[in-house]
């Protein structure tokens, strides 16, 4: 029988663990933004060897499933001398995969902007760096929003992948309340409902956001 | 490393076998379903529409990782029993169809109506417009987001691993913590996998130009 007893008394371990998921997928999104902008710059650099690396780097994060990046940075890190506890190392891996799908969203936003804008800029003598800071990076944001909370979204669900390296978020948690109650069947449908309910959260917020910078 | 690779050369062969196997058949079943899904949503009642709209938001909601948990591990609390490899497939199925619905959506939303009215004005029955007009013209507009999402599907196979799917990861994992070499396997894992995407992409990109090379040419 399907128990709603099972459900309602794990909930609020469920939730706890959310804090881990969000947590995740937040610091991933924003590390994939500022790592993105870096690569999407390098996309656009006048030297080929830039360009070249910055392609190198979105083809490797995009061609390989998130699982086995995490599991080779959980097993490379500490090869190669870095101790690092397996939360940062998941977000770290989160957020260099983000990158890579950010930097082409930012990459198609900003060939939205008009190439005047820049010239405008470079012409009254604004420096390259300001140029990017000032001009491009902040429209390329705007026009880029609704690709960037759609990658935050996808960044929740990747997020339960980060099982594998041992991080008690929602996935990881449903496993033990699972393994421990026999109740698999009422306990991921929770937790499946908790990811649900954080996305149309985060797809809402989103819209709003939209409607807010659109003058 | 060669004595490694001889003990475990052909269960990585297996593995990949698996991985193309549960691809291809989760790629195949799932636009299928996601095709009579749409047609249901565009032809049947109009009260269908809102467990399919339901069905493609729980779906696209939650990750894949536990919608095979609910399946694999729930699934038998319902009585559906089913080994690790069909729960596998199945859940691709579910997983793809729920996407593949949307992308078709967009598709058939962009056949002109007048071409739908015209034949409809000539007296094409139902299933002659959807499988003389709509669906070609759909394919040329919907063709790149199919393959895009086709190649999505393949990295997704390796989740499969997490429900025990003998594929090419589990078989890799399993390696792993047989020789107490880490690094190295999945670093192969990784690159392997890339040059599998990047292959795979460029024949999709063929695909998509073999469809809509008339289109290119004309603007």
């Amino acid at each position: 029988m399907f128990s709603f007893q099972t459900i309602i008394d794990n909930f609020p371990v469920l939730l706890g663990a959310a804090r881990y998921t969000l947590l995740i997928s937040v610091l991933g999104c924003i590390e994939g933004l500022i790592l993105g902008a870096l690569i999407c710059a390098a996309a656009l650099s006048p030297k080929l060897w830039l360009r070249r690396c910055a392609a190198l780097y979105v083809s490797f994060f995009r061609g390989v499933p998130l699982l086995i990046q995490l599991l080779a940075a959980y097993y490379l890190l500490p090869v190669i001398g870095i101790n690092v506890p397996a939360l940062v190392a998941a977000v770290l891996t989160v957020g260099l995969c983000a990158a890579a799908y950010l930097a082409e969203v930012l990459r198609g936003s900003l060939n939205a902007i008009p190439k005047g804008q820049a010239e405008a800029a470079a012409a009254i003598g604004m420096a390259p760096r300001d140029v990017w800071v000032r001009i491009l990076l902040p429209q390329a944001l705007k026009i880029g929003l609704p690709a960037i909370v759609n990658e935050l979204i996808l960044l929740v669900k990747a997020s339960s992948l980060v099982t594998v390296v041992g991080i008690v978020e929602i996935t990881r948690m449903s496993q033990s309340i699972a393994a421990a109650t026999y109740r698999p069947l009422e306990i991921y449908l929770a937790a499946a409902f908790i990811y649900l309910a954080i996305n149309l959260v985060i797809a809402q917020a989103g819209r709003i956001l939209e409607r807010r910078l659109t003058v | 490393m060669m004595e490694t690779l001889h003990r475990y050369g052909p269960d990585l062969l297996t593995g990949f076998g698996f991985t193309l196997l549960s691809w291809a058949l989760g790629t195949v079943l799932g636009l299928a379903l996601g095709f009579v899904i749409e047609i249901a949503r565009r032809f049947g009642p109009r009260a269908l529409g809102y467990p399919i709209r339901a069905y493609v938001e729980f779906i696209r909601g939650t990750p894949f990782l536990v919608q095979l948990f609910v399946l694999y591990y729930g699934g038998p609390l319902i009585g559906l029993r089913l080994d690790a490899l069909p729960a596998g497939i199945l859940g691709l199925t579910i997983y793809g169809s729920a996407y593949f619905t949307e992308i078709l959506r967009a598709g058939f939303d962009a056949v002109p109506l007048g071409q739908i009215e015209a034949a409809r004005a000539i007296g094409f029955r139902n299933t002659t417009i959807v499988m003389r007009i709509m669906v070609p013209v759909m394919m040329v507009s919907a063709l790149p987001a199919l393959v895009n999402f086709a190649i999505i599907l393949t990295k997704e196979t390796v989740i499969l691993s997490m429900i025990t799917v003998p594929e090419i990861m589990f078989q890799t994992q399993t390696m792993m913590s047989e020789t107490f070499a880490f690094v190295t396997p999945i670093l192969i894992l990784a690159l392997f996998f890339w040059g599998f995407i990047e292959t795979i992409s460029r024949f999709g990109r063929r695909l998509e130009r073999r469809f809509t090379h008339y289109l290119i040419d004309r603007t």
